[in-house]
């Protein structure tokens, strides 16, 4: 089974990726872009388990290591 | 006295450590693998600069589950020195040996330079030999950087005195001009609470002698040496 976890900066955080990502689509002419906050994805592959205990799993990976909890906030999804 | 330098795999200024605590500041000094699971009878720890596991993931992320880090943190839990720098900073960080994290530079470039960095408090093994308030020029390299704390967090860091390094103009002002990377209140190194373990974006060791641009750096390890020999620090 299949777990996504999505890591990002977390609001008070300056993101100046992101930051810049946005003023490139701004150049290009997408003058409504606001904002960008950039993140990581990651997809874990993980042996087959009920999806409560799989999600408890995965989010205290995310916590350890996937994740920075100084800066960064993520969300876990398992897939069925 | 002896310096141990942790080699991680992607370390790159592990020699240049070695060179200024050995050949410069005149002790002895020993290169560790981190895989390694002792210390080889260090008195100070060196956590050097570079790119750790190829800083994959984020900075210092992979290195601090390196197998001697286990023993930097007994070593630092019973008071003995530690300096981590740059790289060796980041990893200090994810370790939580340290508080903060490092977020990428404010301007998204890598910063290679000598700049100002004032030096804020004297009381740490690795500035007992300096001057209060003394202004170092001193190397940085780094495209991750710009230390960041949450608020309160930052308070309770300024408030107990664990801002070590500041980057400042040459007179020693501090000034958003000078702030090569963003970093809030233009911290540059900061220490623990109990202020054995001090992580710093600049390189010490890479200004050691007047060959390499300034000589400034020398006084860092030369503070260690200085703190041990007066007994300042308990540890072993």
């Amino acid at each position: 089974m299949k777990a996504r976890v999505y890591v990002t900066l977390k609001p008070s955080v300056f993101d100046p990726q992101g930051h810049v990502v946005a003023e490139a689509l701004v150049t290009l002419g997408y003058q409504d872009v606001k904002d960008v906050r950039q993140g990581k994805f990651f997809e874990v592959e993980l042996a087959d388990a009920d999806p409560a205990t799989a999600k408890a799993r995965v989010t205290e990976m995310a916590d350890k290591l996937l994740a920075n909890p100084v800066i960064e906030s993520y969300r876990v999804e398992v897939l069925q | 006295m002896k310096f141990s330098v942790v080699v991680f795999p992607g370390s790159n200024s592990d020699y240049d450590a070695f060179y200024a605590a050995s050949r410069v500041v005149g002790e002895q000094a020993e290169l560790v693998w981190h895989k390694d699971t002792d210390l080889k009878g260090a008195d100070a720890v060196i956590l050097p600069g570079g790119f750790a596991h190829g800083d994959y993931l984020r900075t210092g992320a992979i290195a601090r589950f390196s197998p001697i880090m286990a023993a930097v943190k007994s070593f630092a839990d019973r008071g003995g020195p530690v300096l981590g720098i740059c790289n060796g900073f980041q990893v200090l960080l994810e370790a939580g040996l340290l508080p903060g994290a490092m977020v990428r530079n404010d301007r998204i470039k890598f910063v290679s330079k000598i700049v100002p960095v004032r030096v804020e408090q004297t009381d740490t093994p690795f500035t007992a030999a300096c001057a209060s308030k003394q202004v170092l020029n001193l190397p940085i390299a780094h495209g991750e950087g710009n230390y960041y704390a949450p608020p309160d967090q930052l308070d309770a860091i300024e408030k107990n005195r664990q801002v070590i390094f500041r980057y400042t103009d040459p007179a020693g002002e501090v000034g958003a001009d000078w702030n090569p990377n963003g970093s809030l209140n233009s911290i540059a190194g900061i220490c623990n609470r109990q202020r054995n373990v001090v992580g710093l974006m600049p390189h010490p060791e890479r200004a050691s002698e007047l060959a390499l641009g300034s000589a400034d750096g020398r006084v860092v390890l030369a503070s260690v040496v200085k703190a041990l020999a007066e007994g300042a620090l308990r540890h072993a």
